[in-house]
Order: C-alpha cells, then structure tokens, then sequence
C-alpha cells in the first residue's frame, strides 16, 4: 500500500476511469528487527505458548492403575478426555463445549477493551510466524541483508542460505506437527512408534498434514492467512467502539510530517513524525500505521516500539505511535483532557456474560458425580399385557460408573400401588434388583414394571426409579412412565 | 449505486464506483494465490472425475464402486463376527446363554434377525398384532421354554415341515357340530371362566358342552394344553379377542393359525440366537 505525500492527501479526489487490475500478486514483507516493551511482551508469550504446546503432551498425572497417566489426553478410541484430574465422558462434550463458549466471550471481552491483542500476541498464526522470521532473521540476517538477498542471483551462498531456511523450516513444522498427535494417545508410545515406523497410516497423515500447513502458513503464507483467510478479523469490528485502545498513529501530533535535518529549524506547522518509515518496516503485515485503523493491522504493537526508539534518537516524546482509542484521540487533538473508558455497556456485558458461563462451569465441574443413571423405557411393545390381567413395562436402566473401582448399585421402584419390579435376567430380592458396575465403564439392566391393571386407571402413571449404593445413599431418582391400555 | 471510479483520500486507491449508505468500496485487487488456487480446485476436480465415477455411464478409472466398498465392509463385519457365531453354532442353546459375551452377542444378533424375519407378523419387541401371539407375555401356546421356543422357531406351526406342530380346532357351527344355542351356550362358559359377565343360566348349560366337546384340548378348567398349541382360556390374553362375538367366531369357525418353518431358511446359529432373543422378551419361561 503505498503511503501519500501530504500534498495527494489534500488533493480532491478525482475520477479514475480505468478499472485496475483483478488480480495482483503478494508484495513480499521484510519485517525489521525490532526492540522494546511489546516486542519483549510479544517473546515471553511466543515462549509461553511454545513451551504449553511442545511439552503439554509429556506432563503425566497419577490416575490410579488402568488409567492413562497422561495429564493432557484425548482418547477417541476409548471416548475419553483427560485434563489433569478432569475426566471427561463423551456424554460430558458440553464442558467443550463451555470451554469454547468461554473463549469466545472472553476474545470478545479483550478485543473490546484492547483491540486485536489475540491476534499480535497470541494466535498460533502470529506465534509460529514470529517463530519463522526470527529463524529466518538468524540465517539470513535482518531486513536489508533480505531484500539484497532476494534480489542476488543464485549462487552458492544464497542457494545455502535458502536451503538452510527451508530446512529450519520443515524441521520446526515436523515438530509442530508431530505434537499435535501426541495429545491422542500415550505421548512416549506415540513417539517411539512412529520414529519405529509403527505408527497408523492415520498418525503419519495427520502428522503430515501439520507438518504442511506449519510450513505453508507460518513459512508463505503469513499476513496474507490474517487479512484474507482468517475471518475473525472480518467480524472483529462488531466488538469495536470508539473506546476500545488499538495501535494508533497520532496523526494530530505527527503530521504534518517531514524530514529533520541537521541544523535546520523545521517548518512552523511540522508535526512530530520525521517521516522516517520505521514503523512501516518493522510491520509484519507490511502496512503503514499512519494510513489509520485498518483491517491488515493484526495488534502487534512492534510499530509502537520502533518509533518509541526513534523518538528517542530524535529528542522528541514516545508514543507517537500506542495503544490507544478513537475517543481518547478526538479529545486530544482538541487540546482537551481525555480519559480512557474501559467501562462501557459493552465490555460489562460481555464481563458479565463471562462471569456467568463460568460460574456455570465451575459449578457443573464441582457438582460432577462419578455414577450417572439414564432410564429408558422400552417402546416396543408400549406394555404388555399378563396372563393374569396385569400389566407390565419394560424398562432399561444405564448405570455409567465414572470411577476407577468396581461398584455395587441396588435398584429399587417406587410410586405405584403393589407393583414388583423383576430383572429380565435373574431375580429381585426384596423388591431391589443389585447390579455390579465394572469400573470405567456403562452397566445396563433391563427391568419389568408389572402392576394390576386396576390401579392404572386407564390412565398412564409415574413411576420412580431410585438407585443406591451400598452405604444406602441415593445417588440418583428418575420419573418414569408407566404406560397401560386405555381403559 | 454506481458512481464515478474516484480515488480514496486516505489510501490513495481507487474505488470501484459502488456506494452503499455512504460507504464506498475500494478497488482492491483480490491476491492472485487466489486465483491459482480456483484453478488446482478445478485441477482436482478433473483428476477426481478421472479416477472416481462422476459422470453417469462411466467407471472411473479406479474402479470403484460403493455397492463393493459395502460388501467388502459387510465381508469385513461378518468375518469379524465369525468365531462368535461359529462357537454359538457348536454350544448347546442352555451353554450359550451361560456365557454373559456369547448371550449379548446372540441378542442383539437375534434382535436384527428378529426384525428382518418375524417382525412383519410378530412386530417388533414381539409385540404381537391380532392372530399373531404376543411373544413378549406369559402366555405361550405351545410353550415358553428354550427348547419350545426353538422348536417352533425351527419346525413352525401347521407348516410345510414333517416336524411341525401340528393340531386342528373342529369347526364346530361351521360344520354342524353344534347348534348355534349350544355354542351360544359354550361361549357364556368361556366367558365364565375367565371371569367375564356372562348369562349364568346358559353358561351353566354350556359348562356340560364344553367337558364333552372342548375339554379334551382345553381342560376342564380352561388352562388349555401346550402340547396341542390349546390356548388357555381362563386367561386375560386373547389371541383373537375375548368378547362374546370374538369367541363365537372362535368356536364357529376355529382357529388355526400357521407359521413357517425356518429350518432351511435360517442357518443353525441365528435360529439359535432368535431362540434366546424371543426366550428374553419377557415372557421366558
Ligand atoms: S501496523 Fe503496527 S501494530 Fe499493526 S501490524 Fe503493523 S506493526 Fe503491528
Ligand atoms: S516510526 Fe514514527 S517517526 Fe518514523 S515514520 Fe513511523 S510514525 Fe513517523
């Protein structure tokens, strides 16, 4: 995007008859080597990051025999997820569920606070691009060297440097993509069967697959991933307002811009920006902070950093360039005294909804049980009618033992006058039908309801299953329909 | 909506032309990545329709086709299935509902048997419908046990089979063996001993009937015999309903309901496995 000299900025606009091209071709971007506050918030969170993703797969957590002692596990073999001491049955999924709602309120939250912090800081695609250039960085040296570089005719040292890239490249890409499969099963097992050749053909896919996806986004694709692909930048704008803090030039205070030179008093009317273009180099998406809020910028701040640097050299005030709000800005240009407003409907909202669905969450997780019980009644037949006239309903209790031990559940039936409850397998004593769960796993006992048809009444009725374990607590009741023949 | 193509102040970009509300749309061209990878898309799809069957009338070049991927899947499924089924054929029926793994199996191979067999008369969960017993209650016809259960499975009712269970109710109004006033009579009886309103008077007259005519199948108390397929009538169950009109049309015309044999029909395991399924409906004895 080229930048306008002040004189076709004040320009009126004028009528362009021919329509550009369609298509054009990706302007590749030098990022330069930067220092400061962000870029130093921005290495501690790339480390953070990293480290979470390489080794969260090798951290173990004790379960107990006969469970995976994998802290961080999703076993879709066995339908089972582990987070540290959370375990998480298929029939469970709403806690991700709940996860990614959280996440999502909480991008929300920040962005209306902070603008596109997720995007400078933190996503994967921001995280192993940085990664990239910096080994990019290492090898072929910063901006300069890059562009004299590309612009070189092959030769044995350019055919080497770009050899050794690429090959840092893949390398770092393999590992990326070869954690990801560590989180499905025993990460030392998974290791060692793949370097074995053991592996599934699925494994060396999906290890592959990352691998490629690493390589091309972080490696090729990089700003074009955020200002063509991704579309949370698209609707980001919806969580904007003129309060929320972005990366902002202070065009009130740099323009009009111009070159300093030594020993010459600048214009009267010459702003603060010396036009020097550090903030545009050192841009990862290649933009010109100066041209305003746009959709390219991702939030890194870097620029925020560089002509803080340059304002230094200069004798001038930092923070020409910052984090800073439209609002804050308007103020400020008029020479009135501004302030930052975090607190707005918006962001209380989207903290109260925060606050909620955690608060819902931590409860759910605290009131989570090790037994669940699910009664279904059989449909085929409705009910059956007994030679002596009575009537009978089948039922199919599922008893999900979560714990890690064998348990004894006995199954008693309430709410109807004189009914018996049988098992179809076995018999009841004393009206209570025991079940042993096996550990780990889903126990099912089909039952028989049977009453006189007389105390239906022609009408359907409720009947109560409670379940108990061997110290007689109740761990679970469910209603139930008993279904008879219409009088 | 179609202005002039201005340039944009601030970017000094051109603009297509096009406003909406106020805004205008600049004229950014789209990446050419794009535009290269519409076209591998189309790529892919040549090469797709090369090898895989797209156009109507022409294999690809793969050869594949979804009717084998589904018998080779189903090969793969019954061959997985097959030590199960193989040790379910070997065992006697009482050993295979011992073994908790096998009597899972069975029942749930016997269920999908089950429906794609006898559902049709039976219904599913053996519901039964008018004519066609309920397998699911305490009643039986010609018995509740395994081994009755398998033996009609496998021989069948008045059917084509030497094996098969076989009785005949005498068409008693139909073919004149009593007048309509004693089987008016009969059928106050019947109704007596399942202790329905009936007319005393002429029940008490059709008890003496009934010991002559009925009773020899029926027993005397209506409890019926099993060995005949009679059905007790002292009971709640009715397989052709138990109101007077229904039981005059039993007795005048008779009942004689037919199944087929599935011996020949059904291989040895899965008569085995519906055996068990039907026995655990509810009404096994
Ligand atoms: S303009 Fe500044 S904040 Fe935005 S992406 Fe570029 S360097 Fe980062
Ligand atoms: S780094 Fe600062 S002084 Fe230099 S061009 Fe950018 S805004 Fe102006």
């Amino acid at each position: 995007m080229k930048a306008l000299s002040p004189q076709e900025r004040a320009a009126p606009p004028t009528n362009v008859s021919a329509p550009g091209p369609l298509y054009a071709s990706r302007v590749k971007v030098y990022p330069k080597r930067v220092a400061g506050t962000w870029r130093r918030v921005k290495w501690v969170i790339l480390t953070v990051c990293l480290t979470v993703y390489y080794g969260g797969a090798w951290l173990r957590w004790d379960r107990g025999p006969g469970a995976p002692d994998q802290a961080l596990l999703i076993d879709m073999s066995a339908g089972r997820a582990y987070f540290f001491n959370i375990e998480i049955w298929p029939q469970e999924v709403y806690y991700i569920t709940g996860l990614l709602v959280l996440a999502a309120v909480g991008l929300f939250f920040v962005t209306s606070l902070f603008g596109r912090v997720w995007c400078g800081y933190v996503c994967p695609q921001t995280v192993w691009t940085d990664l990239f250039m910096l080994v990019e960085r290492w090898i072929q040296g910063d901006r300069s060297a890059r562009i004299r570089l590309d612009k070189a005719p092959w030769n044995a040292r350019k055919i080497a440097l770009k050899t050794a890239t690429h090959a840092a490249w893949l390398l770092i890409a393999a590992a990326t993509g070869g954690a990801w499969v560590l989180y499905f099963d025993d990460a030392p097992t998974v290791a060692r069967q793949f370097f074995a050749g053991e592996s599934t053909t699925g494994v060396y896919f999906f290890v592959g697959l990352f691998t490629t996806t690493t390589y091309l986004l972080a490696g090729w694709a990089r700003e074009q991933v955020c200002t063509y692909m991704c579309p949370w930048p698209r609707f980001q704008a919806a969580m904007l307002d003129e309060h929320s803090a972005a990366v902002t030039y202070r065009a009130w205070r740099g323009e009009v811009r111009g070159p300093i030179r030594k020993n010459v008093e600048p214009a009267p009317g010459t702003g603060d920006c010396i036009d020097c273009k550090a903030c545009v180099y050192v841009c990862p998406t290649g933009i010109d902070i100066r041209d305003g809020l746009q959709m390219s910028c991702i939030g890194c701040g870097l620029c925020i950093d560089a002509c803080n640097e340059i304002m230094g050299k200069v004798d001038r005030a930092p923070n020409l360039i910052a984090w800073t709000s439209i609002a804050y800005e308007a103020e400020r240009a008029q020479g009135r005294p501004a302030r930052y407003r975090f607190v707005r409907p918006r962001t209380i909202l989207y903290a109260a909804l925060l606050t909620l669905v955690a608060a819902v969450m931590v409860v759910a997780l605290a009131l989570r049980t090790t037994v669940e019980v699910n009664v279904l009644r059989d449909r085929m037949p409705q009910f059956v009618l007994l030679a002596d006239g009575a009537v009978r309903n089948g039922y199919t209790v599922k008893i999900l033992n979560k714990a890690r031990q064998p348990r004894s559940f006995r199954i008693q039936a309430t709410g109807l006058a004189d009914l018996v409850m049988s098992p179809a397998e076995g018999e009841a004593s004393d009206g209570v039908v025991t079940v042993l769960a096996k550990p780990d796993s889903i126990e099912t006992v089909a039952l028989f309801v049977k009453v006189r048809r007389t105390v239906l009444d022609g009408a359907n009725k409720t009947v109560t299953f409670r379940v108990l374990d061997t110290e007689g607590r109740v761990v679970a009741r469910r209603d139930t329909v008993f279904v008879g023949p219409a009088r | 909506m179609a202005a002039d193509r201005e340039r944009d102040i601030v970017t000094g970009k051109s603009t297509t032309g096009h406003e909406w509300d106020g805004i205008r749309e600049l004229d950014t061209p789209l990446p050419s990545w794009w535009l290269y990878t519409f076209y591998a898309s189309i790529l892919f799809a040549v090469i797709w329709c090369v090898l895989y069957p797209a156009i109507p009338g022409i294999d690809g070049l793969l050869g594949h086709t979804n009717r084998r991927d589904l018998a080779e899947t189903v090969k793969a499924a019954t061959d997985a299935q097959a030590p199960m089924v193989d040790r379910i054929r070997a065992l006697p029926i009482e050993e295979v509902r011992k073994d908790p793994k096998l009597l899972a199996f069975a029942r749930t191979g016997g269920r999908a048997a089950f429906n794609n067999n006898c559902a049709a008369c039976h219904q599913v969960g053996g519901a039964g419908a008018r004519g066609f017993p309920n397998l699911a209650d305490d009643d039986w016809l010609w018995g509740g046990t395994l081994a009755d259960i398998e033996q009609t499975i496998r021989y069948g009712i008045r059917s084509e089979h030497d094996k098969a269970r076989m009785s005949l109710m005498p068409r008693f109004g139909a073919d004149g063996m009593l007048t309509p006033a004693q089987i008016d009579d009969v059928v106050e009886h019947v109704l007596a001993l399942s202790r329905q309103p009936h007319d005393q008077a002429k029940a008490a007259r059709g008890a003496a009937v009934f010991a002559e005519q009925c009773a020899a199948c029926h027993q005397k108390d209506g409890s019926g015999n099993r060995e005949l397929g009679a059905p007790a009538l002292n009971d709640q169950i009715w397989l052709y309903g138990g109101t007077r009109g229904a039981i005059r049309d039993s007795v005048f015309n008779a009942r004689g309901g037919v199944m087929p044999n599935w011996e020949g029909r059904l291989d040895e395991a899965t008569i085995k496995m519906l055996t068990i399924y039907v026995h655990g409906l509810g009404g096994g004895k």
